[in-house]
């Protein structure tokens, strides 16, 4: 059995040590190329009628006018007369054409009828009363929870909970399976319970969940010392993935397809756009080489992907390029759902947490959404939980990095930040105190949370919440998080050349995050020759499948499978050299591009002499991660973090600006500390712009959203950036549990971070984010000034 | 794309003839930092485009007897950097390089400056300058208006003016010159600016075959000035109020002053009963902040923009303060 296990501390060359991307170079330089960038010979654009109303119903469609546009190619409806449309910028008809001017002109030419229906775009606090409980699901409920992309466990729970309205006629169900449908889901409609009285009558758009209790909240509130009770929340945001959503596809023959497309997910798009454009998947090629962000937005190749193949087809195969324009991708290519609650939190005076009740309410479109999880890192012993999901037409959501986290974080850590000041005891030895509910991670939190405290200097910067206040004024808050990130199923194929090239595929992709660089200071680090003298290729389904980069389980993936393909490469090598060396294959290692007897480095061949006795066939390994239902090795899943932020709020103006963030993050063992530092940093720098920011804006009249653009649906810029420090826990106690990926942790504090030092600032708590100018003020004055 | 036709002339008098009497069919194009970005998003869309970037005495930057002359076609950033703009009129150097990025300042012309859209965003998504739905119900009213206007808001429009370096060339006293198929004209800056009425009037006064081809500044030499901006994000961001303030002094006191307002109503907002206000007082504290109160004495915010009339009050306040030399 070949020994995987990573290297300790003294064998490691580069694994663990700060390593530079290797891609840096061409991104700075512009040289790297995005699904943006791709233009094929002969190409065609694609441009999309959009449904301009938030709930209507499509009545009719004519498109003769655009079909005989000169320079048109083709024209195609994407959703025809009888749809039902939830969203204001729904894809109602695609057209492609030669150039994008005309495309534009073909789409302004098509004349669509719509029946408007009343919207609701708001998610403010349901109105008493008004919540039904949720009732038997249609199958209308079904079909927005695929569009609103739930997991299929989640539907098939919610199937078997709460029955359906109707039965599903056969062809409904073939039709849900040619749309996507995975099995389970159709078994569980299949097997529903069916609940004909319901479903009459308008449904509500707020539907009220069962109310889970924990413990006896009654009686530990009715006990308790101290209770705090507050408002909390975080608005519906956007991915606002700078490379917008899209592709381009042809069809190379007439049942082969080529892909280029922007997407989290290379090896998962060609099964998924198998049997919408029904031709197996093995006939679809699928290329990325960067991508301009995602971040849980780009699963899927999206209806815009599968009609852009389509409609390729139509226009006898010519490449096709639809890339979604800046309004739309902020429009309907996802969002992250809303959270609010009331929260009653409650403690013995001694800061012991003993209850917790919320009354929680929240967003994710017409599907609703479910309630996060709360109360989030502390298990409180006693709990009441009440959620009301509203389903209205601000658009569609999507898994956004760390789902459900930054909502949770928020909702919990600013009560039991609030109770801590009505405690008057400092948050840090608050949140220490009752590290015993955080299970399995408390000596991690522990730690870091001493950290943090230091390299923020805490103790200094940290004072009760002032009674009264003038000028500037300074405040520091914390929060802390945890997420799972084993790694995800990858196979590798690693070869080595007899002329000493060497040669690794994998069908990943790397989101910006450093993927690149870990594979290949994994497989230099183990095969003991330098990072250069191997060839990466990613990014393509012709090399073998690696999972989608979602719920940080990438890096435990790549790096699993890269090393196990590595050793077991290195010992084949060694395994054909050791007679040349007159040893056994077991005696052999290689280091700095050397191969030699352990401890006899006057027997010694360099990489490339090695190679060469390899004779005319060189060694190609599979590396493959073991099944997901088996032990981890190499990865492991679980990690805590604990992050600080200072601000200084202008309490003339209201503007908020974050002077320091640190983040202390744990991440098990680590392939690069100087990618893990920077995923950390870009986080923060997200977390800023959500905290501070990013909101989406909607229209109560039309419906439509107002800020579909980059000057009001604002980002950070540098100067909003501050200090940021970054400490990645390392060593005995996280080095030995093995790789844990880091992409979702570090974003779920900052909201709650800096929504905490804000209130350590001012005095008062602002209860929603982005902390604005207008929400502060208003705090300020209920708080009353000097 | 919608066809159009492009013009590009290089006299003032051909590109005046190659404009149109109404509104609607042709737009002047120059450095198109915000032309351009309305026609991709379909909210103007004209038939023919005159390109007046060729006109070459529509640039540069000169002086005489009455002060500052600005051609139309100089750019944000050439202003921003001229030797005799950062010596004698600091204030407006800052209120430009306050503007936007460096990218569009390179770009962006002082003439543009004065006739951009406003960014009200029911304007920018098409739903008009003053946006109704079918049924004739005031949008902004309904709907979302923090960042809209708080002060000449009781007709329809409720967008704010968008040049945020309009208020300080108006308290420099700056003068527009213009050029049409009627001949020549000049007007005090301030006068430039209307509150439209109806759908089909805009927000200035330059009628639809004129040209803006110069700004002249008076010396200034005798005015101690200040521009001040509220906004959230440092890196480029609209504000959410803005000062503009020169003032004579006479001794320790105020002997006369021009104290203009910026995103908070249709237009440029000269505050008449700021100046009163500060009228032969010395500047501190308490005048300012007087002159603040009297500026937003007839405020009239939205539904949700009450808080903008904090800001600009901090804004008038800040920026007579700074402009005495105390401290912003």
């Amino acid at each position: 059995m070949p020994d995987y296990a990573w290297p300790d501390a003294e064998h490691r060359t580069l694994i663990g040590k700060r390593t530079t991307r290797v891609d840096s170079p061409l991104k700075v330089s512009g040289q790297a190329k995005y699904t943006y960038d791709v233009h094929r010979p002969g190409m065609l654009y694609g441009k999309v009628v959009r449904c301009p109303y938030a709930h209507a119903k499509v009545v009719s469609i004519d498109t003769s006018a655009a079909e005989k546009m000169p320079g048109v190619k083709a024209v195609q409806v994407v959703q025809g007369p009888g749809s039902n449309i939830h969203w204001a910028g729904d894809e109602i008809v695609v057209v492609a054409a030669i150039d994008e001017g005309t495309a534009e002109d073909a789409m302004r030419a098509i004349k669509v009828q719509y029946q408007q229906l009343p919207h609701l775009v708001s998610d403010a606090e349901p109105p008493a009363g008004s919540a039904q409980e949720q009732g038997p699901l249609s199958l209308d409920d079904i079909g927005d929870m695929f569009d609103n992309q739930v997991p299929p466990r989640q539907i098939v729970s919610q199937i078997q909970q709460y029955g359906l309205s109707e039965k599903p006629t056969d062809d409904a169900l073939k039709e849900m399976k040619e749309d996507g449908a995975p099995d389970e889901v159709l078994e569980a409609l299949r097997s529903a319970t069916i609940h004909p009285e319901a479903g009459k009558g308008t449904p509500s758009n707020y539907q009220k969940a069962a109310t889970q209790t924990t413990g006896d909240p009654d009686k530990a509130f009715a006990e308790a010392e101290v209770v705090s009770e507050g408002l909390y929340g975080i608005p519906l945001i956007t991915h606002c993935c700078l490379e917008s959503h899209g592709s381009i596809s042809e069809w190379t023959d007439h049942d082969h397809v080529f892909t280029h497309i922007s997407t989290q997910n290379v090896s998962g798009i060609a099964g998924q756009m198998a049997e919408p454009l029904n031709i197996p998947a093995t006939n679809i090629h699928v290329h990325q080489d960067n991508v301009g962000g995602g971040f849980g937005s780009k699963f899927s190749p999206d209806r815009w992907g599968i009609f852009t193949a389509e409609i390729s087809k139509k226009a006898d195969g010519k490449p096709v390029r639809y890339m979604l324009e800046r309004d739309a991708e902020l429009k309907v290519a996802g969002a992250r759902p809303s959270a609010y609650a009331r929260v009653k939190v409650a403690a013995k005076r001694d800061g012991t947490l003993t209850a917790w009740q919320s009354n929680s309410w929240g967003t994710g479109g017409p599907g609703g959404g479910g309630m996060p999880p709360i109360p989030y890192v502390f298990s409180v012993p006693n709990q009441r939980l009440e959620h009301t999901a509203i389903r209205n037409n601000i658009g569609p959501a999507r898994a956004w990095r760390a789902p459900n986290h930054p909502q949770a974080a928020v909702l919990t850590m600013c009560a039991l930040d609030d109770l801590a000041a009505k405690l008057n005891m400092d948050p840090v030895d608050f949140f220490g105190k009752n590290l015993n509910l955080t299970k399995a991670r408390e000596n991690t939190y522990r730690e870091e949370l001493a950290v943090a405290a230091e390299l923020m200097g805490w103790k200094e910067k940290w004072h009760p919440r002032p009674q009264a206040i003038d000028g500037i004024v300074r405040g520091v808050g914390l929060s802390m998080h945890t997420w799972g990130g084993r790694g995800h199923a990858s196979d590798c194929d690693l070869t080595i050349y007899p002329d000493g090239s060497v040669e690794l595929k994998m069908g990943t992709q790397d989101l910006g995050t450093g993927t690149r660089t870990c594979i290949l200071v994994v497989a230099a680090d183990t095969l003991g020759i330098p990072m250069e003298g191997i060839q990466l290729l990613i990014g393509d389904t012709n090399y073998p499948p690696s999972g989608g980069s979602g719920g940080s389980t990438t890096i435990g993936g790549v790096s699993s499978s890269t090393r196990r393909a590595a050793v077991d490469a290195r010992d084949a090598l060694f395994a054909k050299v050791a007679p040349a060396l007159n040893a056994e294959p077991d005696q052999l290692e290689c280091k700095n591009g050397r191969l030699s007897v352990k401890g006899d480095p006057s027997r010694a061949l360099s990489w490339k002499e090695a190679c060469s006795k390899l004779g005319a066939m060189p060694i190609t390994v599979r590396g493959k991660n073991p099944d997901r239902s088996k032990p981890p090795d190499l990865t492991n899943s679980g990690v805590g973090g604990v992050q600080m932020a200072e601000v200084e709020i202008d309490s003339d103006t209201g503007v908020v600006k974050v002077r320091k963030m640190v983040a202390v993050q744990d991440c098990g063992f680590i392939i690069d500390l100087k990618t893990a530092e920077t995923q950390c940093y870009g986080a923060m720098i997200m977390g800023i712009s959500y905290s501070l920011y990013e909101e989406k804006v909607m229209d109560p009249t039309t419906g439509r959203m107002l800020n579909p653009d980059m000057q009001f649906y604002r980002l950070a810029g540098f100067s909003d950036i501050p200090e940021l420090v970054v400490h990645m826990m390392t060593g005995k106690g996280y080095d030995e549990r093995g790789v844990i990926g880091l992409g979702e942790p570090p974003v779920i504090s900052p909201g709650a971070a800096i929504s905490n030092a804000v209130a350590n600032a001012m005095g008062v708590r602002v209860p929603f984010l982005p902390l604005t100018p207008d929400r502060v003020l208003t705090a300020f004055e209920q708080k009353g000034r000097v | 794309m919608r066809p159009f036709e492009y013009v590009s002339p290089y006299s003032r008098k051909q590109a005046i003839s190659l404009l149109g009497p109404t509104w609607g069919n042709t737009e002047v194009l120059a450095g198109g930092t915000d032309l351009l970005a309305l026609m991709k998003d379909d909210v103007v869309t004209p038939k023919r485009l005159v390109n007046i970037k060729d006109i070459a005495d529509l640039r540069g930057i000169s002086s005489d007897a009455q002060g500052l002359r600005v051609g139309a076609l100089t750019t944000l950033g050439e202003l921003a950097d001229n030797e005799n703009v950062k010596k004698n009129y600091p204030s407006l150097s800052e209120a430009l390089l306050e503007a936007a990025s460096p990218q569009i300042r390179n770009m962006a012309t002082i003439g543009g400056n004065l006739c951009q859209r406003p960014r009200c965003w029911y304007f920018r998504n098409g739903l008009g300058l003053l946006p109704k739905d079918e049924s004739g119900k005031e949008l902004v009213e309904a709907g979302e208006n923090r960042y809209h206007a708080i002060l000449g808001n009781q007709g329809e429009a409720k967008f704010v003016s968008p040049s945020t370096v309009v208020p300080m060339l108006i308290a420099y006293g700056a003068k527009i010159r213009l050029e049409g198929a009627k001949g020549k004209r000049e007007l005090p800056l301030e006068k430039f600016f209307v509150i439209p009425k109806t759908e089909s009037e805009r927000e200035h006064d330059l009628r639809p075959n004129e040209i803006v081809s110069e700004i002249v500044i008076p010396p200034a030499s005798d005015l101690k000035a200040a521009h001040y901006e509220v906004r959230q994000r440092e890196a480029f961001d609209w504000p959410l109020a803005v000062a503009a303030v020169t003032l004579k002094m006479q001794g320790s006191n105020v002997q006369s002053s021009r104290i203009i307002l910026g995103y908070v109503a249709p237009v440029p907002w000269p505050s008449p009963e700021a100046e009163h206000a500060m009228s032969g007082k010395p500047v501190n504290k308490e005048t300012a902040q007087k002159a603040a109160d009297a500026a937003l004495a007839k405020a009239t915010p939205l539904s949700h923009n009450a808080y903008k009339v904090k800001l600009a009050k901090v804004a008038v306040d800040r920026a007579i303060l700074k402009a005495a030399g105390g401290t912003a």
